[in-house]
């Protein structure tokens, strides 16, 4: 008999052999996901002298589908913060829930004299989407923070699925990084400098303009988006908003465009 | 308390031969030395109010507070042992969040009364533990407004396949206040009070005719109310100092948007003006008081 409590009940070597391991051990070492699956696209940022404007289209694809056409990407953070989300829309859906716990949580402490800006709130997401990839588990995302900061001047700046973050008066994530802030940086010739001479219409007008260039190039685009303003005074998030004035009349001009497929 | 323990009020999970409690029954008397605490719940909202003592001249004004959120739509305050009441307090917000955790939505008041209701009793059941010495009243607010769940990123298709039913005519949500008593009890109330003002306040919580189907009190009445009541409870400990603190939860459409918020400066400091004027006169008239209340 086999005296060693560990062998008592298990098949004996001397008759079966020892125990191969391999068995039941998958072939593959662990993964997370390696590509996000239902996504939106661009989300566009901008200063104003007073504020900050912000928008996104209401389209969520799965892949080239357009599946989802009422996402709401621009999500609030109270009292006075918005935040954009680019990217895996169950990631989003993580994220919103856990920022709205955050706010249950900052509530518990019932004083009005500390509140949680957009800075901060930036900060904080940030260094989640940081722990994540360092975790080889990245949340899928591209975020715009967008509010005022702890002097109520305008605030915008821009986390991604590395935990990269980076800030400038006009920001904008996947597509939009290459088609819309070029466009966007129009209104902003000295950078920073140039954000105490740029009005709330214009800066709405700058997004607007964007979002419709957005749609004419942008296969995973949509004509509703969701576009908010963040002044002193709150949010104004409009939900169901519709591209105006479009023009397609350059697409004449481009083959491989449309119908013409040569 | 007519009769004395004899031997039956050591341990919690022993009854006495006639069928008591009495660890429980004590627990109701460290409530009754608390400072007084009440809801009212009207069609706009309801509204906590608690006379804090002060019971030391070096503690910041305004600090310490005894109303606490549990949820965004709700609200607690306790009277009794305040250790116990914190405790209780943070149960409430584990309770709150694992709901959110589990349903992606809010937790409706009767699921948080009923939830802590059944922790508070599990206190009275083992001699390991005592009961809590806190009488706790919750109040809230469900919403009205059809709720998605948390985190949800659209509304689906507004018509055809899997697009929504028109049910404008189901009513859902509204005010909740509930009393949870240290033997686990709770009932939900239009009007709750405890502590050591509570028959007082009682009183003047049943003239307000707050069952009444068309009970008129608006949400600011029942504000300005709350602090007159708490003011005429505490004139039987005249001697002690106290704060007064009140928070509110409204409709929606109402100044608090459904969330559980301390009632602001400006209001606070006019209930309290109020609240002193009506307790000027020695003998005070009700007609008179009504009057004020118009003003």
């Amino acid at each position: 008999m086999n005296h060693y409590p560990q062998a008592w009940g298990r098949p004996r070597d001397d008759v079966y052999g020892a125990y191969d391991h391999s068995y039941l051990q998958s072939a593959q070492p662990k993964t997370h996901t390696q590509s996000p699956a239902v996504t939106g696209t661009s989300v566009l940022g901008v200063k104003f002298k007073d504020g900050v404007v912000i928008a996104a289209d209401n389209l969520a694809s799965y892949g080239s589908l357009a599946r989802f056409t009422d996402v709401k990407r621009i999500r609030t953070f109270p009292p006075n913060t918005v935040v954009g989300f680019g990217g895996d829309v169950s990631d989003m859906q993580y994220l919103d829930r856990l920022l709205q716990s955050l706010d249950i949580r900052e509530n518990y402490l019932s004083s009005t004299d500390h509140v949680l800006n957009a800075k901060n709130l930036h900060t904080y997401l940030s260094k989640i989407m940081y722990r994540r990839r360092s975790d080889f588990n990245p949340l899928w995302n591209m975020l715009l923070v967008a509010g005022l900061d702890d002097e109520d001047k305008p605030f915008l700046a821009s986390a991604d699925l590395l935990g990269t973050t980076f800030s400038s008066p006009t920001l904008a994530t996947g597509f939009g990084a290459h088609l819309a802030q070029p466009l966007l940086r129009r209104l902003m010739p000295n950078d920073e400098a140039s954000v105490k001479d740029v009005t709330q219409e214009q800066a709405i007008n700058a997004v607007k303009e964007c979002m419709k260039v957005l749609f004419y190039r942008d296969a995973r685009s949509m004509d509703k988006y969701s576009i908010a303003v963040i002044t002193k005074d709150g949010v104004d998030l409009k939900e169901d908003e519709k591209l105006e004035n479009q023009s397609w009349a350059f697409a004449d001009q481009i083959r491989g465009y449309g119908t013409q497929v040569n | 308390m007519t009769s004395i323990g004899t031997g039956y009020d050591l341990s919690n999970s022993v009854f006495s031969p006639d069928g008591r409690n009495f660890q429980v029954e004590y627990a109701v008397k460290a409530v009754e030395n608390g400072g007084t605490c009440i809801g009212i719940r009207t069609k706009h909202g309801v509204v906590l109010a608690c006379e804090k003592i002060i019971s030391s001249k070096l503690l910041k004004p305004g600090c310490n507070k005894r109303i606490s959120t549990i949820d965004r739509n709700a609200g607690i305050v306790t009277s009794g042992l305040l250790p116990d009441g914190r405790h209780l307090t943070t149960r409430g917000r584990d309770e709150a969040s694992s709901w959110r955790q589990t349903y992606k939505a809010p937790i409706p008041m009767s699921a948080l009364a009923s939830r802590l209701g059944g922790y508070v009793q599990a206190y009275t059941l083992y001699s390991s533990v005592r009961p809590f010495g806190v009488t706790a009243i919750l109040g809230g607010w469900d919403s009205e407004a059809e709720l998605g769940v948390d985190g949800q990123v659209g509304n689906g298709p507004a018509a055809g396949a899997g697009g929504k039913v028109d049910d404008s005519s189901t009513k859902r949500g509204g005010p909740g206040l509930y009393m949870i008593e240290p033997s686990g009890l709770y009932w939900g109330y239009y009007g709750a009070a405890t502590g050591k003002g509570r028959q007082a306040a009682k009183g003047e919580l049943e003239k307000l005719d707050l069952a009444a189907p068309n009970c008129s009190l608006t949400l600011k009445d029942a504000v300005l109310e709350a602090a007159r009541i708490i003011y005429v409870a505490h004139e039987d400990s005249k001697d002690k100092e106290f704060e007064l603190e009140m928070t509110w939860i409204s409709a929606l459409d109402g100044p608090t948007k459904g969330r559980h918020e301390p009632v602001p400066k400006e209001l606070l400091e006019e209930a309290e003006k109020h609240a002193k004027k009506s307790l000027e006169p020695e003998d005070e008239d009700e007609d008179e008081d009504e009057d004020d209340m118009e003003e």
